[in-house]
């Protein structure tokens, strides 16, 4: 006897080799409703257009959503999906992972949705470590309620329920994904394409939650709060993108550096022969204490020192470590392996009976 | 002196003593053996919320009630015969459920100046001494001293010794009653297999207990109840939560699904939890998630995916879940919640129990959010109403709360067992595959019983989207049609309706099938209301009996069973809530007996109240 189900016998007609796909087809019949202009259109794109390079069946993949603007993801995506409730998706994902582990499952989230009303499941998902990818589109505002201010929104900033400006202190993803023992942690933007799908790529090529910060520009409610990064006059002074191995470097000319005081991040100069890009911090991506210091770098003000970091993109953090959904399957193998598949009559009897005659 | 042996038809014993004295442990054990010997019986434990209340006191008084029998018992009993109790707080709380010249068997080491001062009788009041239990037949025994002694040349600490002396007390009453020692040895054996040294001193206090009993001169009568004469065939005993497992795992069976569970930790739905987790070999996946939403989604992630998913809670647990639940009833997905209620509101009394959440599981969402409901109305009673809250959710993509209770849950009753063989099978089918240029599938197309079907992801050709958006009929694509949202709110409550095709008819439990009264009950209620309707019955008055397990819809027959009587009176533990779902559904003024106080009601009272509706309708 084994413990194969209802949903094995009928997952197995499925044909076991994978179709060949263009982007195209994974849009759905949808008409896509996001405001002209939205950050969401391009991540749709990006994630269309990668989908059919990840070698996976389309009916085997998985979008689930809370509320919001982003939420409304899954529905124009020719996959399975769920516009669930809000918060919540990382916890109908985590369900759906266990109990069907070759699915690719990916997490569709806003900043309100996921660090906000979700911000329990965000933590517990990530220190689970399930199997699934999270995309956090992160747009710093409410946008599906009108523009109310956010989690992630700036202190002092002016919105409709903020009229004397914000005094609620903005959450850091990064850093509290990195608290949260992710395993993944990476950022990126709407308005660099070619950044967003090698990102989307590295995430599902993970083992492991992975956690993809994406910033996405609300064209209606906050327009233009990420131009520090996307604008292409100031993008290279304020933004460095990490690749693994290679020295942290930035600047209009490629002619700034950042350099490790010991634990302390310093900007240095390139260009006037006090250090060379030998001296510089070598990104790690497994270095836990290193993606740490990155994920500080974030205050918008001057720091102490007066040294003004740039903002970084790519993949901070990356190892392997055990999946939840993983162990949970292996405990099961495990228990079956030693005790054998479950006799019911075993337990409806139970460990002591009597006959009445 | 002579022992005189008394044949009794039942008797009731209590077991009293502070949460860390083993008392429900002591209960159990009794209650195993009785079971073993062939006794109809009920138990009912209790005990309080905190994990060790300050040790003396009366909040920190844990007890365990046994009713049994030689003939049928159907309630855990209003008084008890025998009290046992191994402190003076134990005196204190639990007095006033002794009968009048019941038996009182008192530990008096636990009755000393510090126990006294902590019970509030004060170190100069002791009640075994004052006179004020001249009413009852009191015996003082000094448990504490006389396991002490029996374990004297023991290497045990002083708080392993401490710690046997419940088993003395079970000694004792084993031979009051003519038990044999057999099944608490061998339980002992199992329990301590690693610390023989354990085991073998709780054996020796047992033994010693038992020959206490024997040769003091204190106990002048023993007592035989004999067999009762229940039906044919295999009995085991089992508890409300213990037949809600098996319901689940046997409905996971003969679904052929894996069972996925999503559960957060609450008093008292947890040892659910507890003993699935116990099943992996079954294909049963146990999830405690991080909070009650989590339970529920996760289960709703699981059943998505093609898992029979179960969630379970109580009291202010259920209420997290409201949402997770619209949504399940939103989505037409299978869904199976168990409330194991408890005294509310707000956290309320944790480990006391209540009828009280019926009016939320029918109408506690937002919006028109019809659900099935199911509700079991004994501990082995729980096996099949949980199969059957499976068999609903499966059969007809639909959400369905099952509404067990604390008393329930942690009380036993002995079970004529099914084998699997006698299972029903559970009816479920995926949508399947589609190659080529099919046309679009309709994820919201439904059959004649107004059930979609469920496509589950893996299944090529039928990707689609759903969520907590209102659909478009049969598409399911996202629709603010006016229409359309009216037309999908009464398919919604339809499907439910119609579930009412597929349960069995409303029957009379006891008396005829027309006449002056009906008690109309439903849960939990059922013993006491069966016994209290017997016993009117043979006093003559013209009384029925019915209880209702499928509260949502209600069976088919239930309106016309209701006609048949000039009164229907529903006794429940809550302020009245079945008699609002009764008279808003059939139009009848049907009469409210209520009682909440954390605790079933008792048969005496019940027939009382029962007796002054019926005076005041002459």
């Amino acid at each position: 006897m084994s413990l194969e189900t209802k949903i094995d016998l009928h997952t197995q007609n499925g044909s076991s080799e994978t179709e060949s796909y263009k982007g195209k087809d994974f849009s759905s019949d949808q008409d896509v409703r996001w405001c002209p202009g939205c950050g969401d259109y391009t991540i749709l794109k990006q994630v269309q257009n990668m989908m059919p390079k990840i070698g996976v069946n389309k009916e085997d993949i998985v979008f689930i959503s809370g509320i919001g603007c982003a939420a409304r993801f899954p529905y124009y995506m020719n996959t399975f999906g769920m516009h669930s409730i809000h918060g919540r998706a990382p916890a109908i994902a985590t369900g759906l992972k266990v109990s069907r582990p070759e699915l690719s499952v990916w997490i569709v989230t806003g900043d309100g949705d996921s660090l906000s009303i979700g911000g329990n499941h965000f933590m517990h998902l990530l220190r689970r470590n399930v199997n699934v990818n999270l995309l956090l589109f992160n747009n710093q505002i409410y946008g599906l309620t009108k523009g109310q201010y956010s989690p992630t929104t700036p202190e002092g900033s002016v919105f409709k329920s903020t009229p004397y400006g914000s005094i609620d202190h903005p959450v850091n993803p990064l850093a509290l994904s990195l608290g949260s023992d992710g395993a993944f942690v990476a950022r990126t933007m709407d308005r660099d394409p070619r950044h967003l799908q090698e990102m989307l790529i590295r995430a599902n090529e993970h083992k492991g939650t992975s956690m993809l910060e994406i910033y996405q520009n609300c064209i209606v409610f906050n327009d233009g709060a990420f131009e520090l990064f996307t604008d292409k006059k100031s993008r290279p002074r304020e933004t460095i993108y990490l690749e693994q191995g290679k020295p942290l470097v930035f600047g209009d000319n490629e002619e700034k550096g950042v350099r490790l005081d010991g634990l302390k991040p310093k900007v240095v100069s390139l260009d006037d022969g006090s250090y060379s890009k030998e001296d510089l911090w070598i990104h790690d991506e497994q270095d836990n204490t290193k993606a740490y210091l990155l994920s500080r770098f974030f205050d918008q003000k001057e720091s102490v020192d007066g040294l003004h970091l740039p903002r970084p993109f790519g993949v901070l953090y990356a190892i392997d470590r055990p999946c939840y959904d993983e162990g949970v399957r292996n405990q099961v193998e495990e228990v079956v392996q030693r005790k054998g598949v479950g006799d019911l009559d075993e337990i409806l009897r139970g460990p002591e009976t009597w006959t009445v005659k | 002196m002579k022992v005189k042996d008394h044949v009794r038809d039942e008797v009731t014993i209590r077991f009293a003593g502070d949460s860390g004295d083993g008392m429900q442990l002591t209960g159990s054990l009794f209650t195993n053996t009785t079971a073993l010997e062939g006794n109809d019986l009920r138990t009912l434990p209790e005990f309080p919320a905190e994990i060790r209340a300050p040790a003396g006191t009366v909040p920190g008084v844990s007890s365990f009630q046994l009713h049994f029998g030689s003939k049928e018992i159907m309630t855990p009993g209003d008084e008890c015969d025998v009290l046992v109790v191994m402190n003076s707080a134990a005196l204190k709380a639990n007095l006033t459920m002794l009968k009048k010249g019941g038996v009182i068997i008192a530990n008096t080491s636990g009755f000393d100046k510090r126990n006294l001062n902590l019970s509030k009788y004060g170190d100069e009041n002791n009640p075994l001494d004052d006179g004020s239990l001249d009413n009852y037949t009191l015996l003082e025994v000094d448990i504490s001293k006389l396991t002490k002694e029996s374990l004297s040349d023991s290497d045990l600490s002083y708080k392993d010794i401490e710690r046997a002396k419940n088993m003395f007390v079970l000694g004792m009453l084993y031979w009051m009653y003519n038990r044999p020692l057999n099944s608490t040895i061998s339980f002992l054996e199992t329990k301590f297999a690693s610390k023989p040294d354990i085991t073998q001193a709780n054996i020796k206090v047992l033994k010693d207990g038992y020959h206490y009993g024997e040769t003091t001169e204190l106990f002048t009568d023993t007592y035989t109840v004999k067999k009762a004469a229940i039906g044919s065939g295999d009995y085991r005993n089992v508890t409300g939560n213990k037949a809600t497992v098996l319901g689940l795992v046997a409905a996971a069976r003969q679904s052929n699904l894996p069972l996925f569970y999503g559960s957060y930790p609450i008093t008292p739905a947890s040892d659910v939890l507890h003993e699935l987790s116990k099943l992996k070999n079954f294909g049963i996946y146990t999830f405690q998630a991080e909070d009650e939403i989590a339970a529920a989604s996760s289960a709703i992630g699981a059943a998505f995916g093609g898992s029979l998913g179960v969630t379970s809670s109580s009291g202010p647990g259920i209420a997290l879940k409201g949402e997770a639940i619209g949504l399940a009833m939103m989505l037409e997905l299978p869904l199976v919640v168990l409330n194991i209620q408890r005294a509310g509101p707000s956290t309320g009394m944790p480990t006391k129990t209540e009828q009280s959440d019926l009016l939320q599981a029918m109408y506690g969402r937002n919006g028109e959010s019809p659900v099935a409901i199911v509700a079991p109305a004994t501990p082995a009673d729980c096996f099949e109403t949980a199969f059957e809250a499976c068999r609903i959710a499966l059969e007809h993509m639909v959400p369905v709360y099952y509404l067990s209770d604390g008393y329930l849950a942690n009380g036993s009753e002995p079970w004529n067992y099914p084998q699997q063989k006698d299972l029903k099978k559970i009816h479920v089918s995926f949508e399947p595959a589609r190659n080529g240029d099919h046309e679009k599938f309709l994820p919201y197309v439904r059959d004649e019983r107004f059930v979609r079907s469920w496509a589950i992801p893996g299944t090529a050709g039928i990707e689609h989207r759903v969520g907590g958006l209102e659909k478009e009929e049969l598409s399911g694509d996202v629709s603010y049609d006016p229409d359309n949202h009216q037309k999908m709110t009464m398919l919604r409550q339809a499907k439910v309706d119609k579930i009412a095709d597929f349960i069995p008819e409303q029957k009379i439990d006891t008396g005829n099938e027309k006449g002056r009264f009906l008690i109309l009950g439903w849960g939990s209620t059922y013993g006491m209301i069966r016994t209290a309707t017997r016993e009117l019955l043979e006093e003559g008055v013209d009384i029925s009996h019915a209880q209702v397990r499928y509260l949502n819809p209600f069976p088919k027959n239930l309106g016309d069973l209701l006609a048949g009587f000039d009164h229907v009176i529903v006794p429940e533990i809550n302020t009245g809530q079945l008699v609002r779902l009764i008279r808003d559904k059939f139009a009848i003024p049907a009469i409210a007996i209520n009682k909440i106080k954390g605790r079933p009601f008792f048969v005496d009272e019940l027939k009382q109240e029962i007796r002054e509706v019926i005076s005041s309708k002459s």
